[in-house]
């Protein structure tokens, strides 16, 4: 049995546990509500960009010459996994989702013979990773979309990926994040980001709507191809970027959503043991009180 | 019939306007898209995109620092790797980034004729990206000039 000290202090520290948690659910919703304004915002883009591509893409895929980044390196044995994570934790599921998904691709392409090499971005996912893959992993980096994601910052992680891509350091790469549904749902996603990888009813749905013209292209194909691809690179990961923004920001809104309640609850608890037991108390005294003065 | 047109940056939705005529720095030269323009696909380079009304009178401009531009015959779609109005260009500023530029560029190109192997291709793609900078910065100033400031 627990003194009413004891009890006294455990109320106070569930307290201000639960002050926490609130605060970090606040805070929390209002970066919830820019990140999701900011991957809504970039959405014309990439939706756009897609469009061309898939127009492009679909005319130059067979054709010998066509640019690696579309057409692959002709081989299937190296793979790039790049896993998004969030450089903070505190975020519910949101990192565990990743990471388990992440963990299951190595195994399978481990077991199938590939080489795996990890790119790494966020705190979480590297310090998960380096204890089972230490060395696999390439690179990690931290500290992306601080405040916000940038693309700039994107696109330095595109021309890294390019410049490995260039120097014949893997085959495939493959980028794991959290695609944002809700506040409450967060889906894992695996996008193949090199060879590009055009989706056909897209390719399909251009056609249709140009009503069978075909553009005309200044430079040529190729040029813009050759311009186009990277900068797609650069926009898919930037778009997983800013979906993983609000994933996380989501994910950490409901899981300190729940740890306040849950604060809660055990407050509402410890308070009604408290009170009995000071009620205990007072009725043992007043027993006491009481057969001392008959005894009398 | 007017030509719907977008400006887009990975950001954001710049523009969303049915326009007369806009006039589209392309990579082999500006060209100016009108209802009707054959489907067409052309890159960018650093200039300004002029939006004209029915009196062919430039009524909104836009710098773009290169990009893509698709036109059907009744759309025409910007991609833009950024976008901003002439008047948040800020002469000071780029004239110190141009220097900056300009005194790295030498140094580099030679450290390209020198390097070898994977050494090469990075330090040669640092240097497309330096070349790259330098001719926003110069359309800049040059679009700052054509606005009298």
């Amino acid at each position: 049995m627990p003194s009413l000290k004891d009890l006294r202090n455990r109320i106070r520290s569930v307290r201000s546990t639960q002050k926490i948690t609130a605060a970090m659910k606040m805070v929390a919703a209002s970066r919830l509500r820019r990140a999701q304004e900011q991957a809504e915002a970039a959405r014309p883009y990439a939706g756009r960009m897609e469009r061309v591509l898939a127009s492009l893409a679909s005319g130059m895929a067979g054709m010998p010459g066509a640019p690696p980044l579309l057409a692959g390196t002709g081989r299937d044995d190296v793979h790039m996994l790049v896993v998004a994570t969030s450089d903070r934790g505190l975020a519910g599921g949101f990192n565990a989702s990743i990471l388990r998904e992440a963990r299951r691709r190595i195994r399978d392409l481990d077991n199938s013979g590939k080489t795996v090499k990890i790119l790494t971005i966020g705190r979480k996912g590297r310090d998960s990773l380096r204890r089972d893959y230490g060395r696999l992993i390439h690179d990690s980096l931290t500290e992306i979309g601080r405040r916000g994601v940038a693309f700039e910052e994107a696109r330095d992680i595109a021309q890294r990926l390019l410049a490995l891509y260039a120097a014949g350091e893997f085959d495939v790469a493959t980028i794991v994040f959290n695609r944002f549904r809700s506040a409450i749902t967060q889906i894992v996603t695996v996008q193949q980001l090199i060879p590009f990888a055009p989706s056909a009813e897209q390719a399909e749905a251009v056609r249709a709507s140009l009503g069978g013209a075909i553009y005309e292209f200044e430079p040529s194909e190729e040029e813009i191809l050759d311009e186009l691809l990277p900068t797609n690179l650069a926009v898919q990961i930037y778009t997983a970027l800013l979906e993983n923004a609000a994933s996380e920001q989501g994910a950490r809104m409901t899981a300190m959503d729940n740890a306040t309640r849950n604060a809660g609850e055990m407050i509402d608890r410890l308070t009604l043991n408290y009170n009995r037991t000071r009620q205990a108390v007072i009725t043992k005294e007043l027993i006491e009180i009481i057969s001392g003065a008959e005894a009398l | 019939m007017p030509v719907e047109f977008e400006l887009v940056t990975p950001e954001r939705l710049v523009v969303s306007t049915p326009v007369e005529m806009v006039v589209v720095p392309g990579s082999e030269g500006n060209f100016g898209v009108l209802p009707g323009h054959a489907p067409f696909i052309s890159t960018l380079r650093p200039g300004t995109v002029d939006i004209y009304d029915a009196a062919r009178t430039i009524t909104r401009r836009i710098f773009v620092g290169g990009g893509l531009a698709e036109v059907t015959p009744e759309r025409c779609t910007v991609l833009a790797d950024e976008a901003m109005p002439p008047e948040a260009l800020d002469r000071a500023a780029l004239d110190a980034e141009l220097t900056e530029v300009e005194g790295n560029l030498p140094m580099l190109r030679e450290q390209v004729g020198q390097a070898q192997g994977t050494d090469r291709e990075r330090l040669a793609a640092e240097l497309s990206r330096l070349e790259r900078r330098q001719a926003v910065a110069r359309a800049k100033l040059q679009v700052l000039g054509e606005i009298g400031r």
